[in-house]
């Protein structure tokens, strides 16, 4: 019998007990409701702060995604990128490993890519830059976060702290190389002219399709391979991993690698695909938000589908909101921050329930 | 410039700059103390700075408030705006178990969005007339004295007093034995949840004093909200730096300042001969030593300088 | 001698569920005694000193202290009443000094300074004999000075009623017979003092009276002076009960595991495991019996290859190829890359054995995923292994995708069983199987490592329950703090002698405290 269950008989009148799973159905239920308060919570905000009429206010956040087919391309384009970056980071969230630093992964990658398009445009043949920007960019990625894995393995260092500061890091690496590509007399580094990634329809198709193939293939990779399998256990229970002969610290920088790798292809896609340059705003805080979509989808790449959709959804909804009652345009950013704070408090009734003193008492008669 | 003068100029620019990160890191040490990782601090620093400001503002013109008055009001202003934002962090994880670098990173979100949305609401010659009354003593120095006003003080002082409060006091220790192992501060009869939320919200409004320092004393322009929340991520290196204590920080935070500023000042002095293009390699500094600093205490292993031993683990009192 | 009562319980029961840990329990403890209490594992001697100490709070039945009636909600409340406890896990913050730790949580109303609290440990010290310094921080301590400080930290509060949980489970002998000088002292002092222990000899050397718990009551207290070892273990195991568990002839047994010498340190620089030989056959069931914490958990893990090992060697005979193998000093990988196949069910079901979140079939391929040079999983076996599982062994679940956290613990303990013997083991070991299961499942479990044993598995069993190893085992091991104190013939053994060799301590610990 356990001795030391601090379960005492004088419980006070609520007390908060550990569920044991939920049916699907009412956690979709519980996060739902979550998400329709915060949005009526929301509308009230808007028409208290800037007089908004609620119904011309849920009309803007809509059109904001869907309000002409270019912003619905767009709302894809930044889904793509968002999923792309929070899909990366999951193997090693998978592995209960905390890795705040894909903002700093990924813009290591895209300077790394950019590096590529800046020396080799125009001295070799597209092609054959854009596969040095893809190797170069996984590399980078790879370094980057791999660093981290290895102390973290080693020396059991605290990867989150870590994996912050080497946001910075990279962050100011780009200011460095910005300054040395920078033609001067301009201000930005511009476009670069070579090594772009071919068109498919339109600017945008190449990368949502590559991003959904990687979602599918991380799915697979997650769920269906011997490697996903060895991160599923190490997160859930070191001492069940190391009770199979798990090398436990093999897996935590191998895991580290894939992330970083993708996180090279997210960094890519930017810039290759997209943006054609580099700045020390490419990521933007993505890899931030990224952590957001991965948790709130409980590290489900299929489910992540759904949390990037919903948090690109409520920024540009929110930009709209801004441009059309002529606000400040940091107006998303508290719009998204009071709807991640319901999603985040409702999780509390999805993995707790709330039991009074009568009820306990029949609980355990029981 | 001459090097001696340029040297002294330095260090007195960087010092005082220092002090925000004083703010911020002796809060977010508070808010560790209790176990709890608060990666809100750079959204709470830029909440405070608002509050402060808006204060301020609604203190306008110069002259109808006693000076003295408007910077108490302010820093109350800013210290409360921070601690509403500890309380909802707090609320979110002590209470609500929500994962605490989740709801951290939410809340810089948050944050940041409603300090900018406040700030474009205010107008910035509303608030920055009482820019002298923040540099009291030093309001009519030319150099970078001026720098070194009321809140300068404070800081160091709060500092203090919280190294103070932590290893000295009875307060402090239970504060300490919460963020190290609440099981055991809870058999011996410590309110865990109470000391958590306590530290949380105290902690974040000294955080919010910090953003409030960096605009109306160190920056005094009208931009200097931008910079905030990396003022604010700074902090928290800072912590690790300090090895969770205060009075270290207040070195550590000198030490960051001056590293932050090296790259717009080091490449000024002709005579060391490191050029303009090398200013980012010197920022980064502080975020290296940083990290080398987390490698080194994790290597060594020492038990002392380790970080709290529940850090980023909501407790729950049934879980065994 | 003026005996007047410092605590007594009356009628106290308290229930866990249906289980009844402890029924209608009367207890007296005078002031300036020492009162052992004595019991097997699980005989519920925690579980009611857990009530006077305010973890738990009795179902029924009422306590006094000092003649009045008292309501103990709280370890708080015991505080109050002068009533302190040192639990066997030791609540201990590491990085604090041992006057931080006395101090914490201390309201007395008085301004907070060390120095004073350094003072008065002192004097404690200086008092009861205590050897600590105020300053030293807790985790670069022992575990005799931690103990220390945990004493400290009950006798600074005031406390007059001492409660130990076995405290000697973790000293060196010289370490328990200082710890005993303390004790003499304080009782000398006057305070009460209840110590829970397995040891009988300390028993004996310690205690003015004995209070013996079986399966949660009260059997009887009788004067230490009045009473020998024979009769106390007489009192502790009670009357032989039949089970009726069948038990075959071992057929054609070969040797199949040879341990020798194995010596294992643990991180204290306690002998956990000293100087143990013994080996298993095939066909047979080796029992091992001792009290919990004696080294079994770590001699099955040494055995695995999750354990350093620091002497000894661990030779494993093919049955195959005939050929030795030394298990010593390689990961469980290696050991089965080396083609040995061994199965073990450890004591930790949902926290090693398997993984609490993952579904059924998952937990099936935990040990043999890696099989096949593919990338990717094949979880059709697994999942024919599951059914095929849930079927013969009667598992009540869902289904195959039903996480195994929301099995019932008889449940749980077939899955864990049925993958590990699935592997068609040559050596399985076991560790407490039946723990926790009702009669059903137990004997679900007995009849599997019988029919292991019948198809010439060599089958190591740890157990706790004495009347299930003397009926299921062919050899009995008795092992206590670390080395075997016996090996016994399953077919004549009998409970007291096993419980004798249990507690037999080596002559030395004796004659130091005699």
């Amino acid at each position: 019998m356990t001795v030391d269950n601090k379960h005492m008989q004088h419980e006070p009148l609520f007390r908060v007990v550990k569920r044991d799973g939920l049916p699907l159905k009412k956690t979709i239920l519980i996060r739902a409701a979550a998400i329709l308060l915060a949005f009526l919570f929301c509308g009230l905000i808007a028409l208290i702060l800037i007089k908004a009429n609620p119904i011309s206010f849920y009309e803007a956040i809509f059109n904001g995604s869907f309000g002409t087919q270019r912003k619905v391309w767009k709302l894809l384009k930044d889904i793509a990128v968002l999923l792309c970056i929070s899909l990366a980071i999951t193997p090693a969230f998978r592995m209960k490993f905390w890795n705040i630093g894909a903002e700093g992964q990924v813009l290591v990658a895209a300077l790394a890519c950019a590096g590529c398009m800046y020396y080799m445009g125009g001295h070799v043949p597209d092609a054959l830059i854009i596969a040095a920007m893809l190797i170069a960019s996984i590399l980078a990625g790879m370094i980057w976060a791999g660093l981290p894995a290895i102390f973290k393995a080693r020396w059991n260092t605290n990867e989150t702290l870590f994996t912050l500061m080497m946001n910075y890091i990279a962050t100011f690496l780009v200011a460095y190389f910005l300054i040395k590509w920078t033609p001067s007399g301009s201000s930005s580094l511009g476009e670069l002219k070579f090594g772009h990634l071919p068109r498919l329809y339109n600017e945008y198709l190449l990368i949502i399709l590559v991003v959904a193939v990687i979602t599918v293939l991380l799915h697979i990779y997650l769920n269906y391979s011997k490697h996903g399998y060895e991160i599923s256990v190490v997160g859930e229970s070191e001492k069940t991993a190391k009770y199979i002969g798990i090398n436990v610290k093999k897996v935590i920088i191998r895991t580290m690698l894939v992330s970083g790798a993708l996180c090279g292809i997210a960094g890519f896609l930017i810039v290759g695909g997209l943006d054609h340059s580099v700045t020390e705003n490419t990521v933007g805080g993505l890899g931030f938000t990224a952590i957001m979509v991965s948790w709130l989808a409980k590290f489900k790449p299929g489910y992540m589908v759904l949390t990037s959709f919903l948090l690109v959804f409520l920024d540009q909804g929110a930009a709209q909101v801004s441009q059309n009652f002529d606000i400040s345009s940091a107006f998303p950013n508290v719009i998204v921050g009071i709807i991640l704070f319901f999603i985040i408090g409702s999780e509390f009734f999805i993995d707790y329930k709330i039991v009074t003193r009568a009820k306990a008492k029949e609980g355990t008669k029981a | 410039m001459n090097l001696w003068n340029g040297i002294l100029d330095y260090i007195l620019s960087a010092v005082p700059l220092g002090m925000t990160f004083l703010y911020g890191s002796t809060g977010e040490i508070l808010t560790e103390k209790s176990g709890h990782l608060n990666l809100g601090i750079p959204g709470i620093m830029c909440v405070g700075a608002a509050g402060g400001c808006a204060a301020i503002q609604a203190l306008h013109p110069a002259g109808t408030v006693h000076p003295a008055l408007v910077v108490l009001i302010a820093v109350l202003a800013a210290f409360l705006a921070g601690g509403l934002m500890g309380m909802l962090y707090s609320f979110l994880t002590v209470t609500l178990h929500a994962n605490q670098n989740v709801t951290g990173l939410a809340l810089t979100t948050f944050g940041v969005g409603l300090m900018k949305f406040i700030m474009s609401k205010l107008s910035s010659v509303k608030y920055l007339y009482a820019l002298p009354y923040f540099r009291y003593p030093f309001a009519e120095s030319e150099s970078s004295l001026k720098y070194c006003g009321v809140l300068f003080f404070f800081a160091i002082l709060l500092a203090l007093v919280c190294s103070y409060v932590l290893l000295k006091t009875r307060v402090g220790l239970h504060l300490r034995a919460v963020g190290e192992n609440p099981a055991t501060a809870d058999a011996v009869g410590i309110n865990v949840f109470l000391y958590k939320y306590v530290a949380t919200v105290i902690g974040s409004g000294i955080a919010g004093l910090g953003g409030l320092y960096y605009i109306m004393d160190y920056a005094g322009s009208q931009e200097a909200y931008l910079s905030i929340e990396a003022m604010g991520w700074l902090s928290i290196a800072l912590v690790i730096f300090a090895l969770w204590k205060p009075h270290i920080s207040l070195i550590g935070s000198a030490v960051f300042g001056a590293l932050f500023i090296a790259g717009a000042y080091i490449p000024g002095i002709r005579e060391l001969h490191v050029s303009m293009s090398s200013t980012p390699l010197l920022k980064m500094l502080p975020y290296v030593f940083t990290v080398l600093v987390l490698i080194v205490i994790s290597i060594r292993n020492k038990r002392e300088n380790q970080p709290p031993g529940a850090l980023g683990v909501n407790y729950y009192r049934e879980e065994r | 001698m003026n005996k007047t009562i410092a605590l007594e319980l009356k009628n106290v029961s308290k229930y866990f569920g249906s289980v009844a840990a402890n029924q209608h329990v009367d207890l007296t403890l005078y002031k300036g005694e020492i009162l052992a209490v004595l019991g097997e594992n699980g005989c519920g001697k925690t579980t009611l000193m857990n009530m006077i100490a305010g973890i738990y709070f009795p179902d029924e039945g009422k306590i006094y202290v000092d003649g009045e009636e008292v309501v103990i909600r709280s370890p708080k409340d015991a505080f109050r009443h002068g009533i302190g406890m040192i639990h066997q896990h030791f609540k201990l913050v590491d990085v604090f000094s041992a006057s931080e730790n006395i101090v914490l949580g201390v309201k007395d109303g008085k301004r907070f300074a060390l120095r004073n609290v350094n003072k008065t440990v002192k004097e404690l010290c200086g008092k009861y004999g205590f050897e600590i310094d105020p300053a030293k921080r807790i985790h670069e301590m022992s575990v005799s000075e931690k103990q220390t400080v945990e004493i400290l930290k009950v006798l600074y509060r005031g406390a007059d009623i001492l409660i130990l949980d076995e405290p000697t489970a973790v000293l060196t002998p010289q370490e328990t017979s200082r710890l005993f000088d303390i004790l003499r002292r304080m009782k000398e002092d006057g305070k009460a003092i209840i110590i829970i222990t397995h040891k009988l000899h300390e028993v004996m050397a310690i205690s003015d009276r004995v209070a013996v718990l079986r399966k949660g009551e009260h059997i009887a207290t009788v004067n230490t002076q009045e009473t020998n070892e024979t009769a106390l273990t007489e009192m502790m195991v009670g009357k032989k009960v039949s089970l009726n568990i069948a038990r075959s002839e071992p057929v054609n047994p070969e040797k199949r595991l040879e341990v020798t010498g194995l010596t294992t340190v643990n991180a204290d620089g306690i002998r956990v495991l000293d100087n143990v030989s013994f080996s298993v056959s095939s066909g047979e069931i080796l029992g091992i019996a001792g009290i919990a914490g004696s080294g079994q958990r770590e001699l099955l893990e040494a055995i695995a290859g999750l354990q350093h090992i620091d002497a000894g060697s661990i030779i494993y005979c093919d049955p195959k190829t005939g050929h030795d193998v030394n298990l010593r000093d390689k990961t469980p990988l290696q050991i089965r890359d080396l083609g040995v196949r061994l199965s073990f069910v450890p004591e930790d079901r949902l926290g090693m054995g398997l993984v609490a979140n993952m579904n059924i079939t998952d937990n099936m391929m935990l040990r043999s995923y890696r099989r096949g040079k593919s990338v990717f999983l094949d979880r059709e076996k697994p999942k024919a292994l599951a059914e095929n599982i849930i079927k013969s062994l009667d598992v009540v679940t869902p289904g195959v995708t039903t996480p195994v956290r929301r099995l019932s613990g008889g449940n749980v303990q077939k899955v864990l069983v049925g993958r590990e013997i699935s592997s068609a083991p040559s050596l399985l070991m076991v560790a407490y199987p039946v723990r926790g299961l009702d009669i059903n499942s137990s004997y679900t479990i007995y009849n599997l490592l019988n029919k292991q044993k019948e198809s010439g598995v060599a089958v190591v069993y740890v157990g706790e329950d004495l009347d299930v190893l003397t009926e299921l085992c062919d050899r009995i091991m008795v092992i206590c703090s670390g080395r075997v104190t016996g090996i016994l013939d399953g077919r004549t053994a009998v409970k007291e002698e096993i419980g004798l060799l249990m507690t037999k301590h080596d002559a030395g610990t004796r004659e130091q405290e005699g």
